[in-house]
């Protein structure tokens, strides 16, 4: 730290050398950023806004500004005189390296914490550039347990991971199968083959057997996969009670309607963490194809006025109301909260203030907020079911607004 | 040894960048832009002084990577030991892939085609195997020592690629002096009357492809260990093989210089567009793609290709050492 | 194992795909028959192609089947200038520099769509879209029976052009000897971009086709790619009987090893194929040996 002020002159003697035309990309914004207002609170804003994963990336980035520009409107951080938290963008270009330079640029410019990071892959990586720092990392979804078990003390996770979402989902499965008379025995798994839907499946594949279902058929399949009708005619041909789908929401799309279209229908599509199960674009745009699709997916308190003030928020600028829209919405609401507490922008201070979280301001239908090892404890996802042109929440009790459908009605 | 001298002059210059800044936003994008100039430096000695332009560099890459992390994390092989092993895969998946494709008297399209074939299909097992951790990745255990090859620092893992691209760089140079690179040469220029000549031109592309995969591989181990983390489409795909063409084309194909000059203007390209347009989802991809198409149409011959014509207009004479493909 | 009752829709369903995957791959054996490059732009057209179906459909309220006959002119043309002014003046005829500017297209054309038109997956949702035709137990999509009607049509179309028009006669001139062609009065720079443009042609209706299925993002097209190259190698490149064929084999294969290997490890069968056959019979399947 005591060579930070020999550093400044030092960088602008490197500007002038010729090796500084090559670096200088990092060099150059770094005091252009960190010159801008004097007391706002400088908070990393980083998504995968480019390439594969960017729509999940715009979504998110979408939930995170709009917390801020709210914070800001409402006279910004209190305990620090009504600072104004400043949003420094970054694109991780959906892959963890993008991430990582992402993180040592917002250092460079002086952040006091970041948010997001949305695929596990680049979360592992950005958490981890900012733990060298010292760097508060709040994830957004990421959803592999690693990310929080690695020991690192600056990486917070405000929602559930496979772990949790994975019992959760089976826990309420075994429940709605058991007010259906046990109605479904047998079980097909179709899942993406990265990081989150490989991951999942490796838990469903041991614990499903264990709590009475017979597992069919494991199918993996690449993200993309232009075609599903393999995987139909299997599901057709093995004709399973369930059909349980892990991936990413072109996939889940090209899925269900091929499911359609081929007239196969289950007595349910149990989806976690369903790519689209309960996406509000896939019940507009596909109706008949989402009807009655099932999810264990992250989910707002359907019961939370400020829930829903954002989601009629959200829909009035034309956008849909995803939950990478409301989970970064709610941890900039979570990192300010600890901001405001900590009355500083100290890194340190911040990361003490989130240790000691009892965050209730969010609108997610969780348990109290209390971190152990960086992990919420109070996380947990939602299920869900389509039912009409809405997505209900049918378990927990405490939050549903709709009694499960199960099985599937003829048509 | 002729032309050493300058590789050593750059290296010493590039290894002085830590001493002027601790900015980490440097440090980390010359990391990168060295491991795409290591990577890159592969796929010349290949590409460029060979003429087998290979579109699946990743396939040695991700194999230096995959076999250092799964060492230590499923064998708890030191990772230093790793490094090496995952380098010596590399060289044999070239080798392999390199005495299929060249024993059945595959050039041009046709290999750049089989080598992103083959990328492709140890990417798929990559992403179904157990032992890789399939779909999931494997993730190298966080130990910040220097015996675990970890730093605290960024600036050791700057050291260490520079050192990398150093070697690398004098290979190549050396490489060019020998018959060895002399054999390539030709084989670049004219296969049949290198053949004709009595060389064994087989050989001599096997061997470059060997001595090639085992420098991408040894980026790739690299890559595992400054990010500790990998799955199958960091480490086989695509993306790589494209840094790794791109770079010694852009800074001048069939140079020592060439790919380290390539890979940090195309890094630096990257950072610029990225300042210029702020943060609006893919418009400096936009640029970038734009200025590269220009850089291409004004200098047909790389980087390294303008500055020698602007050498021979000062001198009037032709440069010596002209390896250029013009 | 499988039964007849899954097998059959399976090799339908496979043929159904291929027929896609054969007119992507025309465009692009098309190309590299005459320009002996490998077009990395061609998965980011399709992309572009496959967003003009969209708007044509969003805006105009056109059936993608009807705008297709608009389409397809239009990317000639955009396909013809690209060529024209773009790739052959920046290339300097230099085969790594064509890859480097195809490539720098390709970047260029995904991220203006991502700007203009953001990220969002988008479908259209046609009134016949979920229609089945019942052939024995296997159900086939409407959209995918006109799809591969189309493709056969589109294929005899391009063969008839290739062998009987003046303009297919050059092509097949320039390509198969282009110095010679040039002396004898053939404007080369200009059938170098008629065939970019019918190349890019065929990617407009391979959009229009493909949209009633499937769906649009910037990085759409993209997932195309890699099964046209091998389609292009399985038939010989720059044949188009054997794009057509190429196409329809690779379409079946892929559905059967998707069946037996499941649908991760089964694109690996796809790949092995495209090894063996770079291997054993560089020529493609069909292609003359050289």
């Amino acid at each position: 730290m005591s060579r930070q002020s020999l550093n400044v002159s030092r960088r602008r003697f490197l500007q002038s050398t010729a090796l500084g035309a090559a670096a200088a990309a990092g060099v150059l914004q770094a005091p252009a950023v960190l010159r801008a207002q004097g007391a706002a609170v400088k908070v990393g804003v980083l998504h995968p806004v480019s390439g594969a994963l960017s729509y999940s990336g715009q979504q998110g980035r979408i939930g995170a500004q709009l917390a801020i520009e709210e914070i800001n409107a409402a006279g910004g951080i209190k305990s620090m005189g009504g600072a104004k938290i400043e949003a420094v963008l970054g694109d991780a270009q959906s892959t963890p390296d993008g991430g990582n330079a992402e993180v040592e640029k917002m250092n460079g410019a002086g952040v006091a914490a970041i948010v997001g990071g949305y695929a596990s892959g680049i979360c592992l990586a950005a958490s981890q550039t900012a733990a060298r720092y010292d760097l508060p990392y709040i994830v957004d979804v990421g959803v592999v347990d690693s990310i929080v078990s690695r020991g690192l003390k600056n990486t917070f996770r405000f929602g559930p991971g496979f772990g949790v979402i994975a019992k959760t989902a089976l826990d309420n499965l075994v429940t709605i199968n058991d007010q259906a008379n046990k109605a479904a025995k047998t079980v097909m798994i179709v899942h993406e083959d990265s990081a989150f839907g490989a991951g999942l499946a490796k838990l469903l594949n041991t614990q499903l057997p264990e709590r009475g279902f017979q597992v069919l058929e494991t199918i993996p399949h690449p993200t993309p996969t232009r075609d599903f009708n393999n995987v139909v005619l299997k599901i057709k041909a093995q004709n399973p009670d369930l059909v349980i789908p892990a991936n990413y929401y072109n996939e889940y799309v090209l899925l269900a309607r091929t499911m359609q279209q081929q007239r196969v229908r289950p007595k349910g599509i149990y989806s976690v963490l369903g790519g689209a199960a309960s996406s509000y674009k896939f019940v507009k745009e596909f109706p008949e194809a989402a009807q009655y699709i099932m999810d264990c997916n992250h989910w707002f308190d359907p019961k939370n006025p400020k829930a829903l003030a954002l989601k009629k928020k959200i829909e009035d600028k034309g956008e849909f109301y995803t939950y990478e829209v409301y989970m970064n919405y709610s941890c900039i609401l979570l990192l300010a909260d600890a901001i405001e507490r900590a009355a500083s922008a100290d890194r340190a201070k911040i990361i003490a203030a989130l240790e000691n979280s009892t965050f209730t301001g969010h609108m997610m239908p969780y348990g109290p907020t209390k971190f152990v090892n960086g992990q919420n404890q109070g996380a947990a996802p939602v299920n869900t079911q389509v039912i009409g042109n809405d997505i209900q929440v049918i378990f927990p009790a405490a939050v549903a607004s709709a009694k499960p459908v199960f099985p599937m009605p003829p048509v | 040894m002729k032309g050493v001298a300058p590789i050593l002059a750059t290296v010493t210059l590039l290894a002085t960048v830590p001493l002027i800044t601790s900015s980490n936003v440097v440090l980390n994008f010359l990391v990168m832009a060295l491991l795409i100039a290591l990577v890159g430096q592969g796929w010349n000695l290949l590409g460029g002084y060979g003429g087998q332009y290979s579109f699946g560099h990743a396939a040695f890459f991700g194999t230096g990577a995959y076999v250092t992390a799964v060492l230590q994390m499923q064998y708890g092989v030191n990772a230093w030991m790793g490094f090496v092993i995952g380098i010596a895969a590399g060289a044999v998946v070239g080798a392999l892939t390199g005495a299929v494709s060249f024993r059945s008297g595959l050039k041009g399209s046709y290999f750049a085609l089989i080598t992103l074939a083959f990328a492709e299909v140890l990417r798929i097992i990559a992403s179904v195997t157990p032992i890789t951790g399939a779909g999931v990745g494997t993730l190298i255990k966080l130990d910040l020592r220097p015996e675990a090859f970890q730093f605290q620092s960024r600036v050791p893992f700057y050291w260490i690629i520079l050192a990398m691209v150093g070697i690398s760089m004098i290979l190549m140079r050396l490489i060019e002096d020998s018959r060895f690179g002399a054999y390539l040469v030709a084989v670049r220029e004219n296969e049949d009357a290198a053949r004709a000549l009595g060389v064994d031109a087989t050989r001599v592309k096997l061997g470059a492809m060997t001595i090639s995969a085992a420098i991408a591989a040894a980026g790739g181990c690299f890559y595992a260990q400054y990010f500790l983390f990998i799955d199958a489409g960091i480490a086989y795909g695509p993306w790589i093989s494209i840094e790794a063409l791109l770079a010694p084309i852009i800074g001048g194909i069939g140079t020592v210089f060439g790919p380290l000059l390539g890979a940090l203007v195309v890094k630096t390209l990257g950072e610029l567009a990225k300042l210029m347009t702020g943060g609006a989802p893919g418009l400096d991809l936009v640029i970038y793609g734009g200025v590269l198409i220009v850089v291409v149409a004004f200098a047909p011959r790389g980087i390294a290709g303008i500055v020698s014509d602007m050498r021979r207009r000062f001198y009037r004479t032709p440069p010596p050492g002209e390896n250029g493909r013009g | 194992m499988l039964s007849s009752v899954i097998l059959i829709p399976a090799v339908l369903n496979g043929l159904m795909t291929g027929a896609v995957y054969a007119l992507i791959a025309l465009g692009l054996t098309l190309i590299y028959g005459v320009l002996h490059i490998i077009n990395f732009a061609h998965g980011a057209l399709l992309t572009a192609a496959m967003f003009a179906a969209f708007f044509a459909h969003q805006w105009l309220g056109l059936d993608p089947y009807i705008a297709a006959i608009g389409l397809t002119p239009i990317f000639f043309g955009l396909g013809y200038g690209l060529q024209r002014f773009i790739i052959g003046p920046a290339a300097h005829g230099e085969d790594r520099n064509i890859l480097l500017v195809t490539l720098g297209l390709a970047v260029v054309i995904e991220n203006a769509l991502l700007y203009a038109f953001r990220a969002d997956t988008r479908t259209i949702n046609l009134p016949y879209a979920f229609n089945v035709i019942e052939v024995g137990s296997a159900f086939l999509a409407v959209p995918r029976v006109i799809a591969f009607v189309v493709v056969i049509a589109v294929a005899i179309a391009l063969w008839l052009i290739m062998r009987w028009t003046d303009t297919g006669k050059a092509i097949r001139a320039v390509a198969k000897e282009k110095l010679g062609a040039e002396l004898s009065g053939i404007d080369v720079a200009h059938i170098y971009a008629v065939t970019f443009g019918l190349g890019t042609a065929c990617l407009a209706i391979a959009a229009c086709l493909l949209l009633p299925t499937y769906y649009v993002n910037p990085t759409a097209g993209n997932a195309f790619v890699l099964i046209a190259f091998t389609i292009v190698v399985l038939g010989g490149m720059g044949s188009v009987t054997g794009a057509l064929i190429g196409g329809l084999f690779v379409g079946v294969v892929e559905s059967m090893s998707g069946l037996y290997l499941g649908e991760s490890l089964g694109q690996i069968g796809i790949f092995v194929m495209f090894i063996l056959v770079l291997l054993f019979r560089p020529s493609g399947l069909l292609g003359e040996r050289t």
